[in-house]
């Protein structure tokens, strides 16, 4: 029998996480899952692993050698420990030409959901925007396109709409960040035929628990979490402290799997895209997508916790 | 853009200070050894300063031309936007700074007058920031030699040396020539304090200071 690339990637993903795992147990006294924590996404089923990948900043190294080896390398390592979900923007500079790069030096991961955006206006320039990124990317065609910050989002969601009809793209996406245009998101939630969403959650920013939230679960709408660290601040203000015995409950050995863990154990995420140049940390990402994940009360203790301080 | 009010600067930044100073680092060392020919080219600039003739400023003028030409073209539109899409349009208004040198400081001839009071000598003291001291402040501030900024290379020494030039012109035309260099001292100082560099002031500073020895001075002279 033919085992495909991807195949034995998944599997040798597999035995280092169960590897990384018998390591942690001890420490952690937490028996954790070998599998990542995947979820559906409602239209299709689909599943996702709850851990993506974001490129903002991070993959923006223009045409430096050596920074998109290392670039590559993340991306290398995210595959291997079971990630699927990259996304990226025309608004990230290089990012998206990065990462085509590095797709191509990894030969092209049959694993990778490639999720990109449109943002650009007017909103005729959008097909010429997404066939340049598709071309970036070097991918047949993108698994999801989101209108980036609702940037003429009432001329770019047609477009987008119907190469969705035509088979050119499998699902559909707004984005907003740190807590921008709700209301509008919620109206376009509500009226759209929309697959994603695409908001700003974590410990600290839980504006979308209110609405946002409960509104994708009860319209099918998968979410996408962007700013997981506040672009950084959350893991430096933490990173002065100990970690909570609480997090040892749940299987985190630092602070960044403590704060992924608290987003992806709400019910209506999808997947959290936390942004990183370091292989360790793409890792450790990852591994947070590990049950178990927190109970409620536990995320409610996991908020004090990082608001008392 | 709707909910202005709620972006912060650092919203805007694309890159990492890393990938933004490494910049620095492979340009430097695609281009060497422009760099030298760029230093010789500014210490002529500033001999020249302290003789005045007829043709002074015409020279320093197409001097400063080719400097901020250059810097549009090989900095910012060939490098820096590669990480930055605002980039092409530095790159146009630093040759705008170009054309705006050719035309009022070529075509009209620039009265450069470098002893003037104290504001002259400020003046050629900026010049002279900018070719020597300038550079060495990166390093001083714990970033590589090989990334190391220099005039009519990088555009920020540049954008000093240029207002230290125009503090020493009388007349209208200095004040046409100020308005992009600094919007550009605000613009890296910008860029500089959203990355955390130790040095984000010295920009904003170095305009302020432009300015302030521009209000006075040449006035003097005009009739």
């Amino acid at each position: 029998m033919k085992v495909s690339s991807f195949s034995r990637r998944r599997l040798l993903g597999s035995l280092a996480a169960a590897g990384a795992a018998a390591a942690l147990s001890p420490r952690t006294g937490v028996a954790q899952s070998d599998a990542l924590v995947t979820r559906p996404i409602p239209s299709t089923g689909e599943r996702l692993p709850a851990v993506g990948l974001g490129s903002w900043i991070t993959f923006n190294v223009g045409y430096d050698e050596v920074a998109r080896a290392s670039c590559a390398e993340v991306m290398r390592n995210f595959f291997d420990a079971g990630g699927r979900l990259i996304d990226s923007s025309p608004m990230y500079g290089s990012s998206q030409a990065v990462i085509g790069y590095a797709i191509n030096r990894l030969g092209k991961p049959a694993a990778l959901f490639s999720a990109d955006k449109v943002w650009t206006t007017p909103g005729s320039r959008g097909p010429a925007q997404v066939e340049a990124s598709r071309r970036y990317w070097d991918v047949p065609r993108f698994d999801l396109l989101q209108v980036h910050n609702l940037l003429a989002w009432q001329e770019h969601l047609p477009t987008l709409l119907a190469m969705k009809a035509s088979g050119q793209l499998r699902y559909v996406g707004i984005t907003t960040s740190e807590g921008r245009r709700h209301r509008e998101v919620e109206q376009i939630m509500r009226t759209q035929p929309l697959d994603f969403v695409q908001v700003t959650y974590n410990v600290i920013d839980r504006d979308v628990e209110a609405r946002i939230l409960p509104l994708a679960r009860e319209r099918g709408i998968a979410v996408i979490i962007n700013r997981p660290f506040q672009q950084g601040a959350l893991i430096e203000s933490t990173a002065r402290r100990r970690l909570p015995p609480l997090a040892g409950e749940i299987g985190c050995t630092s602070w960044a799997q403590y704060l992924l863990k608290f987003i992806i154990s709400h019910p209506a995420v999808t997947c959290a895209i936390p942004a990183t140049t370091s292989t360790a940390h793409v890792r450790e990402n990852l591994a947070a997508a590990r049950s178990p994940l927190p109970d409620e009360a536990m995320r409610r203790r996991m908020v004090a916790y990082v608001e008392q301080s | 853009m709707s909910e202005w009010w709620t972006y912060r600067p650092s919203n805007f930044l694309l890159f990492s200070p890393r990938t933004y100073y490494r910049l620095f680092e492979l340009y430097n060392s695609e281009i060497w050894p422009g760099q030298v020919l760029a230093l010789l080219v500014g210490l002529a600039m500033l001999a020249l300063l302290g003789n005045r003739g007829p043709w002074q400023g015409r020279v320093i003028s197409v001097a400063l031309a080719a400097a901020w030409l250059w810097v549009a073209w090989a900095y910012h539109y060939a490098r820096y936007a590669t990480i930055n899409w605002a980039a092409v349009y530095f790159a146009a208004a630093f040759a705008l700074e170009a054309f705006l040198l050719l035309v009022l400081g070529v075509g009209r001839g620039l009265d450069l007058q470098a002893k003037a009071g104290w504001n002259g000598r400020a003046g050629v003291g900026l010049v002279v920031f900018a070719l020597v001291l300038q550079p060495l402040i990166g390093p001083l501030v714990g970033r590589s030699w090989s990334q190391v900024e220099i005039f009519a290379i990088a555009p920020d020494p540049t954008v000093v040396a240029t207002l230290g030039v125009v503090a020493l012109a009388s007349g209208w035309p200095a004040w046409l020539l100020r308005p992009i260099p600094i919007a550009w001292c605000l613009l890296s100082g910008a860029t500089a304090w959203v990355m955390r560099s130790p040095d984000a002031a010295l920009m904003p500073l170095a305009g302020l200071f432009a300015l302030a020895i521009a209000r006075g001075g040449p006035v003097a002279n005009r009739c």
